[in-house]
């Protein structure tokens, strides 16, 4: 007997990938080389012809007309039955709702010169309630938190952010997770259901406030509304994937003892969904809290609004300790709805009924809370944050004299950035893209979407297209697209360098992720903050928020890819003498094609919506064209047809990666 | 085993007893077919149906799971349908309480027929006198074991003290004592098919389905949980429909065994019959490796007595296994005399017992 011959075969392990699947990369390239040979060819001749622009003040008949809807939507606001009794009803109720939450927590409830419950009050309410349903740790930071609020200086700004994003995150819930199980349970919900939370998800959160205020006009309903639509998908959807992923096994059981499926959904799906479902429940408040902030432009009452008066005046300090807060809330809620899953698991594991202790503690807290609640009611030092010491002030100043500081200082290095960025890679790609005719831009759009897609996203492209140009805003789409590229480019780079370092060293990993995860529960607005400290009003300044905004998403993708790449792989390759180099470059990078892509598709549409929000910092284009939607009455309708052609831009972009991920996949 | 005479007719009474008892089965399937696929009722009684499944498959994209079985269970019996993985098991058996629709065919369990039954009727059915032991256990991780012993109970409405108290029952009864506010995953894969068999039972079910209970088990485990269906079923006496791919399992634990091959069923019989009359090659193929003198009764083995054959050997039933006969015979002045009742059906002498298993040695 030979013991070698005995041993089975060593799997295969392919080196590098194979010949079949490099032959149409290549050829991918070289079409994608040609046409935009071919682009460079056509922008030299027709440079300056019919490229479109449309002046700041000027108006298209079609932004016209939306303007003329918007008075239409303004005279029947009272007369006609939709708009006043449903929609103005659900104005009216989210309204009243949130100035009574007001009144109670956070604004003077007339006659009194403060809320009904004083700041003192509602410190011992939030901590009790932290406690209850997270525990103890979770409430020191509660605590903390909620103080920094007073201590800065926008405790009412807040707790408003508080109260809209929960109002909004209640009927999420409400409308969210029914739907999710609908979902699970019927494949013509999902069928129909799907399609809408995709668009809703690829939408940027700026497009859809104006068309919001067609319906609701400017205010806290607006806000909630807005937050609403934005905070819904991630709690149908998780609720739909946690009750489809409960095991086949468990459910053939209980359906074999003769069970409902009343039962089956009450007693084994949702029971076993539950941590899965708490997860969207978190992600559905985090995403509430990133658009309310920014609901700040409708008017919404909340920490975004001294952030937006920040920026528009320039105020960096205060805009940084605005920032501050909203920053504190993320991880506020964050880590308190992370901890109250973990602990609804510990609990459920310890046995039905609470510990005796524990609900004496309860009660006394409670005791102790209503206790504060009164003195809040009672005294005035428990009620006023104002006479609480002002850090806020002092960190104002201290952030406007250090920013001050730094670009003094690194005056050179902050500028040669910038200018490197904006004359080696912006203006090029805005000339080919803004400069050329617009006809030559559309084909060489289109063969894109052609050869890296196929005609599918090619002729999503072009109905797009033909959207962009019909609501008139051609050139500065152009603009806003060549930030996005440019924009997507650095954060592509980022995430390679970052994703390969983390996909190959576990401490790598180990050390980034957290960082990354906060990053990622950050709301976008804040972004804005530290780019406009560091490069001013500029196109640029938005690129760079972009960046931060969607760099961690697109690093954690590309890491994972990386990581997935079969070890065996890696060590045939190793073992067949590859340097470290040639292992990342002829090996797992190839092989994580497929995360590369999709990190493309993401930070894409990430890019793009910060890229619009930085129109209230320079960003110019479209963004800047919503911005003064908002400001201006007879924008109004520019403004709308710019939000239009952000979904246009977002919709074409999501469907090009989208197409050649799937490819990627399929190779 | 000692061979008392107790012992050798009660094998023989038993399989008497099962055989008259069969005249009014406790679960009666006949002409079974489930079809997968579209349009899958169209191909029964059509020239497709003749098909093998890859010529189907290529032909109508079907895939038939079962093809026209039939059978009767015996009250009390334990059944036993065996075959290779795909060959329509567990189609089989979950289409027996249309877990799985029938594509046709009738399904009879206690006078009731399934097939044309209400939804309101089969949850009864599921209930109260049908339940099931599934491969993967199927426990719900949320409930603690007790909670999963009295699930089936709690669904379908019962008092919650009768069903705690039937719970512990039969939690005792699988011998999971002492672990009943365990969840399961903090049990060892034994202990949760335990688990299963407790909640199948607590029920009080009149027919029990088995859908390969032990395959995903330890081979020493699985001989514990073998030994305690065996015992169980000495205990509470029900009827057993046992669904492995294990032969030995088949042949040690079933009163008869159901031989499939691609949806078809290929042999019924005794374990003795189909190991000693196998009906085609597939089959003989399949019990090419059992040791015959451990399953082979003397019924297989006896030769007419002749006259030159002494009569005055010891008398043995004709149920009994070679194996456990061998050492009598063996020892024996004269040839044993085959008798059932006061009828002598045959003789075996040394060689007869010999033949057996010298030819097992050489397998
Ligand atoms: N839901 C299904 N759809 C299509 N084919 C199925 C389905 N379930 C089982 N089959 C097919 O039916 C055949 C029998 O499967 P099964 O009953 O699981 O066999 P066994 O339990 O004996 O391994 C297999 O060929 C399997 O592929
Ligand atoms: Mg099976």
């Amino acid at each position: 007997m030979t013991a070698v011959a005995d041993r089975p075969p060593a799997p295969e392990a392919p080196l590098t990938t194979t010949p079949a699947a490099k032959e149409p990369v290549r050829r991918t390239g070289l079409l994608l080389a040609a046409i935009a040979g071919a682009w460079v060819v056509g922008w030299a001749l027709f440079q300056g012809v019919a490229t479109l622009p449309l002046g700041r003040a000027a108006l298209t008949g079609f932004q016209r007309s939306l303007n003329d809807l918007r008075d239409a939507f303004d005279a029947a606001r009272n007369s006609n039955f939709v708009l006043d009794v449903v929609f103005g009803g659900i104005r009216d109720g989210l309204d009243a709702f949130v100035s009574a939450a007001r009144g109670l927590l956070s604004q003077p409830a007339f006659p009194r010169p403060v809320p009904e419950i004083g700041w003192l009050g509602v410190l011992a309410i939030f901590a009790w309630l932290t406690y209850a349903l997270a525990g103890l740790r979770s409430t020191v930071l509660v605590v903390l938190s909620t103080l920094s609020f007073a201590l800065l200086g926008y405790w009412s700004d807040s707790i408003d952010l508080l109260i809209v994003t929960f109002t909004a995150v209640f009927f999420c819930l409400l409308i969210g997770i029914p739907l999710g199980i609908a979902m699970a349970r019927s494949k013509a919900v999902t069928t129909v259901v799907t399609p809408v939370l995709d668009v809703m998800q690829t939408m940027p959160s700026f497009s859809y406030l104006l068309p919001l205020v067609l319906l609701f006009s400017i205010g806290a309903s607006a806000a909630v509304v807005a937050t609403l639509i934005y905070a819904l998908p991630p709690v149908v959807r998780i609720t739909a994937h946690g009750l489809r992923s409960v095991s086949p096994a468990t459910i053939e059981a209980t359906r074999s003892m003769g069970s409902t499926r009343g039962q089956l959904l009450r007693t084994v799906q949702l029971p076993m969904a539950r941590r899965t479902i708490i997860v969207g429940i978190n992600q559905t408040i985090m995403a509430a809290l990133s658009m309310a902030t920014i609901a700040a432009l409708v008017d919404g009452p909340g920490l975004g609004q001294p952030v937006v008066e920040a920026l528009q005046s320039l105020n960096i300090g205060n805009a940084f300790v605005a920032g501050l807060a909203i920053v504190i809330t993320a991880i506020m809620l964050d880590r308190t709805t992370t901890a109250a899953s973990e602990r609804a698991e510990k609990e459920r594991r310890a046995g039905r009924n609470a510990p005796q202790h524990r609900r004496l503690v309860l009660g006394a807290t409670a005791v102790l809370a209503l206790a504060a609640v009164y003195l809040s009611r009672t005294y005035l030092w428990a009620a006023d944050p104002e006479r609480l010491p002002d850090l806020g002030g002092p960190l104002a100043d201290a952030t406007s004299s250090a920013t001050d500081w730094i670009t003094d200082t690194f005056f050179g290095a902050t500028n040669g950035i910038r200018d490197a960025a904006t004359y080696g890679l912006l203006n090029p790609l805005q000339s080919l893209l803004a400069d050329s005719p617009w006809w030559l831009v559309a084909a060489v759009l289109l063969a894109t979407a052609y050869v890296l897609g196929g005609w599918r996203p090619a002729l999503i492209s072009a109905v797009c297209l033909g959207v962009i140009l019909g609501v008139g805003l051609w050139q500065d789409s152009m603009v806003t697209l060549t930030m996005t590229l440019v924009a997507t480019a650095l954060v592509m780079i980022l995430a390679v360098l970052f994703g390969v370092w983390m996909g190959r060293s576990r401490r790598a990993d180990t050390a980034l992720r957290p960082l990354l995860d906060a990053g990622q529960t950050i709301p976008p607005f804040v972004y804005l903050v530290p780019a406009l400290a560091l490069f001013g009003p500029t196109r640029f300044t938005a690129i760079v928020a972009a960046i931060l905004y969607a760099g961690p998403a697109a690093i954690k993708l590309v890491a994972d890819g990386i990581r997935g790449v079969s070890p065996t792989t890696v060590e045939a390759a190793t073992a067949a003498g590859s340097s470290t180099l040639q292992v990342i470059t002829k090996v797992q990078l190839p092989m994580a094609r497929a995360a590369l892509v999709l990190a493309a598709n993401q930070g894409l549409l990430y890019v793009l919506s910060m890229v619009v929000i930085g129109g209230l910092v320079g960003g110019g284009a479209l963004g800047y064209t919503v911005v003064s939607g908002f400001a201006q009455a007879q924008l109004y309708g520019k403004g709308l047809a710019a939000g239009i052609a952000i979904v246009a831009l977002g919709i074409m972009l999501d469907r090009i990666t989208q197409h050649a991920a799937a490819r990627q996949g399929r190779r | 085993m000692t061979l008392t005479p107790e012992r050798m007719d009660e094998v023989s009474a038993r399989i008497a007893r099962l055989d008259e008892a069969r005249r009014t089965p406790l679960l009666h399937v006949e002409s079974l077919w489930k079809v997968f696929g579209p349009k899958a009722d169209r191909i029964i009684g059509t020239p497709d149906a003749e098909l093998s499944r890859r010529e189907l498959m290529a032909r109508t994209g079907c895939v038939v799971a079962v093809k026209d079985v039939s059978f009767d269970v015996a009250p009390g019996e334990v059944f036993v349908v065996m075959g290779l993985s795909g060959s329509g098991k567990s189609t089989l058996v979950r289409c027996l309480t249309r877990l799985i629709e029938p594509t046709a065919g009738t399904v009879v369990v206690a006078g009731q027929d399934i097939t044309s039954a209400s939804d309101a009727q089969l949850r009864d059915l599921r209930r109260k006198h049908v339940a099931m032991v599934f491969q993967h256990f199927g426990l719900l991780p949320h409930r603690r074991v007790i909670d999963n012993v009295a699930y089936g109970l709690e669904i379908r409405g019962d008092a919650k003290a009768a069903r705690r108290q039937r719970a512990q029952e039969m939690v005792d009864l699988v011998g999971l004592a002492g672990n009943e506010n365990s969840y399961p995953d903090q049990l060892s894969g034994g202990m949760q098919q335990r688990v299963g068999l407790a909640r199948a039972l607590a029920v009080d079910p009149s027919v029990l389905l088995f859908d390969e209970p032990f395959s995903a088990l330890d081979p020493l485990i699985r001989r514990d949980m073998q030994n305690e269906v065996i015992r169980l079923h000495h205990e509470v006496g029900k009827t057993m429909v046992f669904i492995t791919h294990d032969l030995a399992e088949a042949l040690k634990l079933g009163d008869r065994i159901l031989i499939m091959r691609d949806g078809e069923m290929v042999q019924v019989g005794r374990p003795d019959e189909v190991v000693g009359a196998p009906a085609d090659d597939y089959v003989r193929d399949f019990v090419s490796d059992v040791p015959r003198s451990h399953v082979l009764t003397l019924r297989w083995v006896m030769r007419d007595p002749q006259p030159e054959d002494s009569l005055d050997g010891p008398v043995m039933g004709p149920d009994v296994v070679v194996k456990a006969a061998a050492h009598k015979v063996l020892a024996a002045a004269h040839p044993v005399r085959v008798v059932l009742g006061d009828q002598l059906l045959g003789v075996v002498d040394r060689e007869d017992v010999l033949r057996v298993i010298v030819a097992e040695e050489s397998v």
